[in-house]
């Protein structure tokens, strides 16, 4: 399995050429990427950050555990960290399988669980402040204080 | 009994130090050490939105602590996209 916070740009292709085999007749792919608006403010940058060694722990856990529920032949769990632009991939999982269905299913389960499990955060910066988002802003809609992501908003400073 | 405490992302941002040394008394397990770091830092920090770790795991509210252990507060976490 390939587990790895990296720096530098996620290479989608790449990682697909790293899990193909030659009895895997199908290659499940899921890319995140910084999108804009979020939370009803225009993005300009996300900073990502993570407790390295945790981080990697708990993605090699979830490969483990899609590798024994899944007949898969290979998985790939990427997350980069640092400043991205819109538009920039922050997480790529990859998985090969002989059929469809599990490279589907375990490329859903694998991306879920990241979300709940892995330590990463990200801090918005939008034009006129900045705010760590603290919670997944897909599960909730922003408007519901008792649940979805949250943020402090500390206006008035500068992209740094 | 003192156990040190590392922290991350907002936690880190508004305390302003990645480690800081806690007191608690004897027995304390994890909701206690939410308490006390909260109220003396001035953090919000609750069982059911902050996360805790000791040895790279996550560990529940009901966790026993140790003197001299080593656990990590992590804020809701926000990766993938």
């Amino acid at each position: 399995m390939i587990t790895r916070i990296v720096q530098e740009p996620i290479d989608l292709g790449d990682l697909v050429r790293q899990v193909q085999r030659p009895e895997c007749g199908a290659v499940g792919t899921f890319l995140g990427v910084v999108r804009e608006p979020n939370l009803g403010h225009r993005t300009l940058t996300i900073d990502y950050h993570a407790f390295p060694e945790m981080a990697q722990k708990v993605m090699a856990e979830i490969a483990g555990e899609a590798a024994a529920r899944w007949e898969i032949g290979e998985v790939a769990i990427v997350h980069r960290i640092g400043r991205l632009a819109v538009g920039e991939a922050s997480v790529a999982i990859v998985v090969s399988a002989p059929h469809r269905q599990a490279a589907l299913e375990a490329t859903a389960y694998a991306i879920e669980e990241l979300k709940k499990r892995v330590p990463i955060w990200k801090k918005e910066t939008f034009k006129g402040g900045e705010v760590w988002i603290e919670g997944d802003s897909a599960a909730a809609p922003p408007s519901d204080p008792a649940g979805g992501a949250r943020g402090k908003i500390r206006k008035g400073r500068s992209a740094g | 009994m003192k156990v040190r405490v590392q922290l991350f992302a907002s936690y880190r941002e508004a305390v302003g130090k990645e480690w800081i040394e806690q007191e608690l008394p004897a027995g304390a397990r994890v909701q206690d050490l939410l308490e006390s770091v909260g109220a003396c830092h001035g953090l919000s920090l609750s069982p059911g939105r902050t996360l805790v770790a000791r040895n790279l795991k996550y560990v529940g509210a009901e966790t026993p602590l140790e003197e001299g252990d080593e656990l990590v507060l992590l804020p809701p976490l926000s990766g993938g996209a």
